[in-house]
């Protein structure tokens, strides 16, 4: 019997990225198969492919045996093929049986809505998968797990048996990870195929019965989950190869500038995205956290830099408490911010390369005197910097808008250091530049650090973080894993940290204590 | 979750206190200007023979106000002490003793005809429903409607002008529709194929149909009557139903448009919340890129609810000229639109919601010319200001909630 | 698309010049306005029962009579506007309260906010200035004048104002809270003018009393009294240059232009946001009602209870137009300006309806919102390709 699916050679290149370098995949009726890679391994593009929304420049779909054009998601969902995107794709107004029957209405005496027949289909592939949802219940009242089995049950509703599962877990809580599996084995159990797409080694190992493996769009191994080591996955999953080699002395770390303390903060979804965390970070050092993206990272830096308020704890920075404070207090306090999302937080992308230099010094003197602004002052520093920092820019009138996103962040990266700072935040510091571009921010944050900074950076690329951290904080699902030293650490560990397993020699270590 | 309580809370408490307040105010505005023996007369009856005269309503101007403050303590209190299931309905509840509080207050040692205010409270409600439907049809399909104004007067122009040519009210009314229709058209070229500001775009529809309807207007209709002279709808009386009392008056002795109106705020509303089309429709408004992904045609969706929109204007503007004054003035609907995008606020972007807010509004309106025609001293201008007041209070969230669609306003984007 | 806009710009960071970028940036607004215009000449030719019945008589007699038509039109139009010196000073007359109106809108763009609302503003401007323009009495001019203009930008201010702080508050979004306010304020405005109202004069004109003298506007041609041309003008250039200072030298209007052009930045710069919103809208309102002291204290010397002007939709398009600069708004008024009294002159002239204005305004405000039909007319790239202009979140948005 052919494989249910089957991708030959897909190549999908983006400017300057070669998202899928011929991939070849294979899925059989009634089995998961788990995608595995790290951020930007290119599982989503590959996904994206199948599922119509992007056309391969190279290479050939085969569904059950035929060659399959899909050129967009009708195609797709003609072919049985089902996708729950990472973000949910549901009206949160509607219940679930007008959610589910969106597009494909059912209808009674010729124009009305029949809402009891939706009803029933909707309790009918409820009960035959396990999947407990009420069909009349309001979408956006339901917690997320529940919302992810309407995302199912829409796919069901079309006949998918093709089921793409984009990050199922990411949003889930334990217990719902467990029903979801529950619901994931009763839908293979009745035939229908699975391709998870995942970073969770535990996950996979409980879930998978393939589990193939992506790192830089290339497929680099496949293997039986259940036969191999959540190391070997794990070394796969990230290779051992380092690329970049950060020029840097031993860390001479001094004071503690920041510390936190038993910090909790509740994510966008109402669920906790840090849980009670605590770490410090000394003037002279360069601590990194490493994760998969989505464990808490990105509301940990907002917390610290005043851009989201906390539940509870502390956050000391030098002789300051900082909890809740204000962004322009912490700034003052002396902390620069390297943000995640540049273009939305970092710049404004219609301003000059000049006025974005002075974002958050725009008023304090010698950039302001008073209520005016001092022109040649800011000119004058934005010459300064563009030389300093190497900014490639035709003027520094021209909008940062169209600066290539090195120089972007070059101009982040030149007004955030080249303050006077004791704590240097810097978040995704380098994701999407070019390689010129990232070993000058590294270069910048190590002399940051050796001028006496305390520097925290995050990164969702395991690389970078090993190469430029002196100390390494390993994050999962808000909660800190481990913290090691930069020197000792050895990659596949922190992989399996980052996958949630604890390391065998600290579980050996355990244990002994235990006995 | 516990934030949310916690808000609640404090909203039932403050109704309560409002509840209160209103009572003493009753008392407080009310009562000082009348005399122990002072009577006030609700009368019922149209002058147009009805078949079941009722009797008048006559009762001591103190007592009454008495009675009405009472209640609307009791609420108050009952409201602080185990609250409302239905807060809203009391709310309104509220409101009416107010009001009538309000007018036995202005119609003491006079005598009111409640029928005939009401009767008119319809009247002048219709052209505000009809513009808050269009703008329900848009935004609805997530596509904000501010050009409502200008698409009733390309629909009073043409309304005019093909119904005088043709001789015909019929010709008229298809003309409006043709010209409100081609404004929506425009809105939704504008923001759904150029993505232009949806605000913008519609106010250009407006200042461009005020500029053509007036050129053209002071071009042929003012030198040429004939050419602004239609023929209008006649007022039907519908058999038995006109003949019942109060009700009859006020429901069933209309003119057909009246009746469209009415007809089609429950098509709409069945439409929006029973069909497929209706389904569709909220979903490209909460959550395009759901509906996209589900094969739905966002944009024409858009196309289809925002012309239809520009249509039901166009009727709106049908109705002044064919259905009131029969001829078309130099923005003759001034502000009708606006006050029906008010009015679609403050319903909630329900259909049903938005009759009913027309009809306060037209209810202050004609209570404002019923009292300045009794010559009560009460200043005609507040009771004007009092709809666009209650919609700023109702968006700013201190009582009633308004939720517009989660899309409103934002161009869509494929891919 | 987001790296499609990036690589597009990048293409051109590189090559332009910026003269070049600054002519193409004029083509639109330009062009929009030739467009306008060409289009108003063919309403006008058609609507022309002469041109009509010549073109009966053929194709030569049409065009000769289009002609005559359009020539007689426009020609009326441009004497209207710059003919002689009356028909100048006409022209920036009118344009006095535009520009002021025009910066309130501009203002609120640069912002981040749509005030709608300039015309109820203007009313409760209207309103304060003419009250302490007619109530206190024996005041020098040098105090008076003063007194007067600044009581008219706090009424507007105060009118927008409240509007700013439902939005800082509460996210009421601000386009429906300004309409709501401009009702309100017609009918205050009624309340007090009306015969026997607060402030209306004796006897039954439903207006205010007059003003001291000590509170009019200079006028430049005190001996010619047609002439009507005023030192509000001046003034309002003044402001204007004010403006574009607060906006473009002080770091409040840094502030002001971050949280309009990216509100998460502006947060992370440690601007508060909500602070910003509100005094934007105040300064916006404040502008709008600076235009009524330029009719009431230049021109009419009260205040008039039907005063509906249609500024508040005029200030749109003037904004559109100046692109929210305030050089460019001053430019767009005086065009405006200009349209408006040639306008005057075509209806005396060639009997062409005054209405035609708001046709040509409507016209410039989609061609400049939407200025890929402009393109696709003229059939040249723009800077922005693909981009509608994109000013307000929508309702739910907040």
């Amino acid at each position: 019997m052919p494989p249910v699916l089957e991708l030959k050679g897909i190549t999908k290149r983006f400017p300057g990225v070669l998202a899928n370098d011929h991939i070849d995949l294979k899925l059989h009726e009634g089995e998961v198969l788990a995608l595995l890679g790290e951020n930007g391994a290119g599982k989503s593009t590959l996904m994206n492919v199948l599922y119509g929304l992007y056309t391969p420049e190279e290479g050939e779909i085969f569904v059950r045996g035929q060659l399959a054009a899909i050129q967009e998601p009708n195609d797709a969902i003609d072919l049985g093929i089902g996708m729950v995107h990472q973000h949910f794709m549901l009206v949160p107004v509607f219940t679930v049986a007008e959610n589910v029957m969106l597009g494909m209405e059912s209808i009674k005496n010729g124009i009305l809505l029949d809402r009891q027949d939706a009803a029933e289909r909707v309790r009918d592939i409820s009960q035959k998968y396990g999947l407990d949802v009420d069909p009349n219940d309001m979408v956006g009242d339901l917690p997320v797990g529940l919302q992810q089995r309407v995302e199912i049950i829409k796919l069901l509703y079309r006949n998918a048996d093709i089921l793409i599962l984009d990050e199922p877990t990411a949003v889930l809580t334990p217990q719902e990870v467990k029903g979801l599996f529950e619901v994931i084995r009763s839908l293979v159990a009745q035939g229908k195929s699975v391709i998870f797409i995942s970073h969770k080694l535990k996950e996979i190992r409980e879930i998978a019965d393939h589990v193939a493996v992506l790192r830089r769009g290339k497929m680099v191994g496949a293997a039986d989950p259940k036969q191999c080591t959540e190391r070997d996955l794990a070394s796969l999953m990230v290779g051992r190869d380092v690329i970049l080699e950060v020029p840097k002395k031993p860390a001479n770390p001094e004071a503690v500038v920041l510390a936190v303390e038993d910090l909790r903060v509740m994510g966008d979804r109402g669920k906790l995205a840090v849980e009670g965390i605590s770490f410090e970070v000394r003037a002279g050092e360069i601590v990194g956290v490493a994760g998969v993206q989505g464990n808490g990272q990105t509301e940990l830096v907002e917390v610290l830099t005043g851009l989201r308020e906390a539940l509870s704890g502390s956050v000391r920075l030098l002789d300051h408490e900082i909890l809740n404070a204000a962004p322009r207090v912490i700034t003052e306090i002396g902390t620069a911010h390297v943000p995640e999302d540049r273009h939305r937080d970092g710049l404004v992308l219609g301003y000059s390369v000049a006025d974005n230099l002075v974002l958050n010094t725009y008023y304090l003197p010698p950039v302001a005197r008073g209520l005016v602004m001092q022109e040649t002052v800011i000119n004058q520093r934005a010459d300064e910097l563009v030389a300093e920092y190497d900014v490639r820019t035709p003027s520094i009138m021209t909008p940062a808008g169209n600066l290539s996103g090195g120089n972007q962040q070059k101009v982040i990266v030149a007004r955030e250091l080249s303050r006077d700072v004791a704590l240097v935040i810097a978040s995704q510091p380098t994701r999407g530049l070019d390689v010129g571009s990232i070993e000058y921010i590294h270069s910048q944050l190590v002399r940051k650090r050796d001028e006496g900074a305390a520097v925290f950076v995050v990164s969702s690329e395991l690389d970078e973080v090993l190469s430029l951290a002196d100390r390494i904080v390993v994050l999962f699902d808000g909660q800190i894993m481990d913290v090691v030293s930069a020197e000792t650490a050895v990659k596949e560990e922190i992989g399996l940290l980052m996958a949630g397993v604890h390391s065998q020699a600290e579980l050996e270590a355990k244990r002994e204590a235990a006995a | 979750m516990t934030d949310k309580l916690e808000k609640e809370g404090r909203r039932a408490r403050n109704i309560g206190i409002i509840f209160l307040l209103f009572a003493v105010a009753i008392l407080v505005l009310f009562l000082p200007g009348t005399d122990g023996g002072g009577l006030t007369t609700f009368t019922f009856n149209t002058s147009k023979g009805e078949v079941l005269p009722l009797p008048d309503l006559v009762f001591a101007t103190r007592l009454g106000l008495y009675l009405l403050a009472l209640v609307t303590a009791f609420l108050g209190a009952w409201q602080l002490a185990r609250g409302f299931e239905q807060l809203n309905a009391v709310l309104g509840g509220v409101a009416l003793l107010f009001i009538l509080g309000f007018l036995s207050w202005a119609a003491r040692d006079k005598s009111m005809n409640l029928t005939g205010m009401l009767q008119s409270t319809l009247l002048r409600s219709i052209p505000i429903t009809l513009a808050a439907l269009s703008g329900v049809m848009c935004e609805r399909s997530g596509i904000v409607n501010i050009g409502i104004e200008g698409m009733m007067l390309m629909g009073a122009f043409f309304a005019a002008l093909v119904g005088s040519v043709a001789d015909s009210y019929w010709w008229g009314l298809a003309a409006a529709l043709l010209g409100g229709g081609l404004a929506g058209a425009l809105l939704a070229v504008l923001s759904i194929r150029y993505k232009v500001d949806q605000i913008i775009a519609g106010t250009a529809i407006t200042i461009l149909s005020t500029g053509l309807t007036s050129y053209f207007s002071s071009r042929y209709l003012q030198a040429n009557s004939a050419l602004n002279s239609p023929p209008t709808f006649r007022p039907i009386a519908l058999p038995i139903l006109s003949k019942i009392p109060i009700i009859g008056p006020i429901f069933f002795n209309h003119t057909l448009l009246v009746y469209l109106t009415l007809l089609l705020v429950a098509l709409i509303y069945v439409m929006l919340f029973y069909t497929r089309w209706g389904l569709r429709t909220r979903a490209v408004g909460e959550h395009p890129r759901a509906a996209d992904t589900l094969g739905i045609d966002v944009f024409k969706i858009r196309y289809i609810n925002v012309i239809l929109g520009g249509m039901i204007a166009g009727l709106g503007g049908a109705y002044l000229v064919l259905s009131s004054v029969a001829r078309f003035d130099e923005m003759m609907t001034g502000g009708k639109g606006y006050i029906g995008l008010a009015a679609m606020i403050f319903g909630n972007w329900n259909p049903i919601g938005a009759l009913g807010s027309s009809l306060i509004f037209g209810f202050a309106d004609s209570l404002q010319v019923k009292l300045a025609i009794m010559s009560v001293p009460i200043p005609s201008q507040f009771l004007l200001m009092a709809p666009y007041l209650v919609t700023m209070i109702v968006l700013a969230g201190v009582v009633g909630k308004s939720r517009a669609p989660a899309a409103d306003g934002v161009p869509y984007e494929k891919g | 698309m987001n790296e499609k806009k990036q690589a597009a710009a990048e293409q051109h960071a590189g090559g332009t010049f910026e003269l070049q970028g600054a002519l193409r940036s004029l083509a639109v607004p330009f062009l929009a306005i030739v467009t306008a215009m060409i289009l108003g000449a063919l309403l006008i030719i058609f609507t022309d029962t002469t041109v009509i019945a010549a073109w009966g008589e053929g194709l030569g007699s049409g065009l000769r009579r289009s002609w005559e038509v359009i020539a007689l039109a426009y020609g009326a139009f441009f004497t209207g506007a710059f003919g002689d010196v009356y028909h100048i000073t006409e022209t920036l007359r009118i344009a006095t309260p535009y520009i002021f109106a025009g910066l309130a809108v501009a203002f609120g763009f640069q912002g981040g906010l749509f005030n709608i609302g300039a015309e109820g503003q203007y009313f409760i401007g209207g309103l304060a200035t003419v009250f302490v323009g007619y109530s206190i009495k024996g005041l020098p001019m040098i105090i008076h004048l003063p007194l007067a203009l600044l009581a008219g930008a706090l009424g507007g201010a105060l009118w927008a104002g409240i509007v700013g702080f439902l939005k800082a508050k509460t996210g009421a979004h601000e386009v429906i809270n300004t309409i709501m306010m401009n009702y309100i304020a017609y009918r205050l405005a009624e309340f007090m003018l009306d015969v026997g109202g607060l402030m209306a004069r004796e006897g039954y004109r439903p207006v205010s009393p007059e003003i001291q003298p000590s509170a009019y506007l200079p006028q430049f041609f005190p001996s010619d009294t047609t002439i009507r041309f005023n030192a509000g003008f001046l003034l309002a250039l003044g402001v204007a240059a004010f403006i574009w200072w607060l906006l473009y030298k002080t770091t409040l209007g840094y502030e002001i232009r971050t949280v309009g052009k990216s509100p998460h930045a502006a947060r992370y710069a440690g601007i508060n946001v909500p602070r910003t919103i509100v005094i934007t809208m105040a300064i916006s309102g404040a502008l709008a009602g600076l235009a009524a002291p330029a009719d009431i204290l230049g021109v009419i010397h009260f205040m008039p209870n039907s005063f509906a002007s249609g500024y508040g939709f005029d200030a749109i398009a003037l904004a559109l137009l100046g692109k929210s600069n305030p050089v460019g708004v001053v430019l767009a008024s005086l065009l405006f300006g200009a349209l408006r009294a040639g306008a005057t002159n075509m209806q005396g002239i060639a009997n062409i309806p005054i209405d035609i204005t708001s046709v040509l305004q409507g016209l410039i405000i989609v061609f400049i919102a939407a200025p890929e039909i402009i393109r696709a007319i003229y059939r040249f790239r723009g800077l922005e390709e693909g981009e509608g202009l994109v000013l307000t979140q929508g309702w739910g948005q907040m």
